[in-house]
């Protein structure tokens, strides 16, 4: 009895720092990406971006984190106390949980589950509920406007996800992430990736992905100059720093899924010598750095879509597309016997 | 197996207790997230019983899709909650006649594997075992070989449902001016005209 329980403590305790370990490392490269962000942002607008505090502006990130901690947290007189102040938590632990299935390098993920892609695709549905809850509860108008705008949009967006992942599937027979990234691997390298014979399919996630977390130019919960900051106007400080924090949290969740499902996850773009020296972790650190990238150079060059417009492409575009990729997908797996 | 019990014991309470508080939350938006939080620990005991493929769309299905819907319906209710109150006993008797009809049927499903014990055969599933085949598999098997037509026959009573909802609630409103994209793609210069309009005078 006694036996059984501490194999249970030293399971609970190792797994407990592994975890600490994965957050610890995601919060400071999230730190960064979001200066690179800004940096990207700024250098297409020709300005400069934050370059005061640290060299460069590294340290801006931290300072902003100071900067909101420190801050009073001011919760309006009609708000629904409760709901208000769950909503940024719900935000923040939904996205962070997600990384528990994210396998970074071959053997390197918290829990290794069979059915981990379905895992992440509950997660990043369920993000919805952090920007409806905080939309109602601040009893204000342009929140309560921006949640409505949030909750349809995320729903229609789901749907063409849901369909891109599984003509993926399709293609590797099996649920599990590490069994995707598997399935790539050839002595073709980059070939062999499934970017290249799923590509419509690769847009239409990279698309959607910037849908589902409210990214530029589908921000419109949070369009600045029609709802001032829609979800988030009541809020301030630490509240705020998690709804910021769990929105960038899922959007490089986002970026190492389009890694994991297109790009190979951790492998080299060709199983030859100077690309094998780098470490797995190396590479998809760089994958998703460059997925990033693209993330932010749609921020700043797109303008933000019209609300008629989004439903549009996200239901009588991107539905019909993705329904007959799969059809065709499971058509010529099945006719020429490549079905795993 | 005490951990197994304890996040049972753990699941089941969280979810009795949220049940009870869906219908006993005076807020009816506190009553939806309570709902959420029923389906979610439900998700978390089918986990327990090694279902993760149902667990997980019981998420992505119910409180990804189903609940957010209801949350949009229930958030933009006007509601008097003192009528709400008011409505109360009218409803009980019904209320509690539904309750007892669907308690003595799982009484006598349940009671049935006691009294007879060769009845339990036929919930039993025709499953492989789960160390062979992961669950995923074992019911893509049943439901797309053994099950095809019924299932197909439940797809197409979807189909018919959601066409009978769309004809239903669809209006066509006269002179509503509709954004066509192609026609907007395929102009060209020739087509424009240029009009240079005065201040103050319009068109």
């Amino acid at each position: 009895m006694a036996d059984t329980l501490w194999s249970y403590a030293l399971t609970v305790l190792i797994i407990a720092a592994q975890s600490v370990v994965l957050l610890v490392s995601l919060l400071v490269i999230i730190a960064f990406l979001l200066l690179a962000d800004r940096k990207i942002w700024a250098a297409v607008q020709m300005r400069r971006g934050p370059n005061v505090v640290g060299p460069f502006g590294l340290l801006q990130s931290f300072a902003d984190l100071m900067k909101f901690v420190f801050k009073e947290v001011v919760i309006p007189a009609g708000a629904n106390k409760g709901v208000f102040l769950i909503a940024p938590l719900v935000t923040c632990i939904l996205a962070l949980s997600a990384w528990a299935v994210v396998p970074v390098a071959e053997g390197w993920v918290i829990a290794d589950i069979n059915v981990g892609i379905l895992y992440l695709f509950a997660i990043s549905s369920l993000g919805v509920y952090g920007v409806i809850m905080g939309g109602w509860a601040s009893n204000s108008k342009y929140p309560f406007l921006g949640a409505l705008r949030s909750a349809a949009q995320m729903v229609s967006y789901e749907v063409s996800i849901g369909f891109v992942i599984i003509t993926v599937l399709l293609c590797v027979g099996s649920l599990n992430l590490t069994d995707i990234v598997k399935a790539q691997e050839g002595e073709w390298g980059v070939l062999g990736w499934f970017f290249i014979p799923l590509f419509p399919m690769f847009v239409v996630f990279f698309i959607s992905a910037l849908a589902e977390t409210n990214r530029p130019p589908f921000d419109l919960p949070e369009a600045e100059s029609e709802l001032v900051a829609g979800f988030m106007v009541e809020y301030s400080s630490t509240p705020y720093l998690l709804f910021m924090l769990g929105e960038y949290v899922s959007i490089v969740m986002m970026c190492s899924l389009i890694t994991i499902l297109f790009l190979g996850g951790w492998l080299p773009p060709f199983p030859i010598v100077p690309f094998t020296w780098v470490p797995d972790i190396g590479w998809f650190l760089i994958k998703v750095c460059f997925v990033f990238f693209m993330f932010a150079m749609v921020k700043a060059m797109v303008p933000r879509y019209r609300y008629d417009q989004l439903m549009r492409l996200g239901w009588k575009v991107f539905l019909p597309l993705s329904l007959f990729w799969v059809a065709l997908t499971a058509g010529v797996l099945v006719a020429f016997d490549w079905a795993p | 197996m005490i951990i197994a019990s304890l996040f049972f014991y753990l699941f089941a309470a969280i979810t009795v207790a949220a049940a009870f508080m869906v219908i006993s939350a005076r807020n009816p938006v506190h009553s939806v997230l309570f709902l959420i939080l029923a389906f979610f620990n439900s998700a978390g005991l089918f986990v327990l019983l090694g279902a993760e493929f149902v667990a997980m769309i019981l998420v992505i299905v119910y409180v990804g899709a189903v609940a957010v819907l209801f949350l949009f319906v229930v958030m933009m209710l006007d509601i008097d909650f003192s009528e709400l109150r008011e409505g109360m006993l009218q409803y009980l008797p019904i209320g509690v006649t539904i309750g007892a009809i669907l308690l003595i049927e799982l009484f006598m499903v349940f009671g049935s594997w006691v009294i007879a014990p060769e009845t339990a055969g036929f919930a039993a599933s025709p499953t492989p075992p789960i160390d062979r085949i992961t669950n995923t598999e074992a019911i893509g098997q049943l439901l797309y070989t053994k099950y095809v037509y019924l299932f197909q026959a439940a797809g197409m009573v979807l189909l018919i449902a959601m066409i009978g909802a769309i004809v239903l609630t669809l209006r066509h409103k006269e002179g509503v001016k509709r954004q066509v994209v192609a026609d907007q793609v395929a102009r060209t210069p020739a087509g424009v005209q240029l009009k240079d309009v005065k201040p103050g005078q319009g068109l």
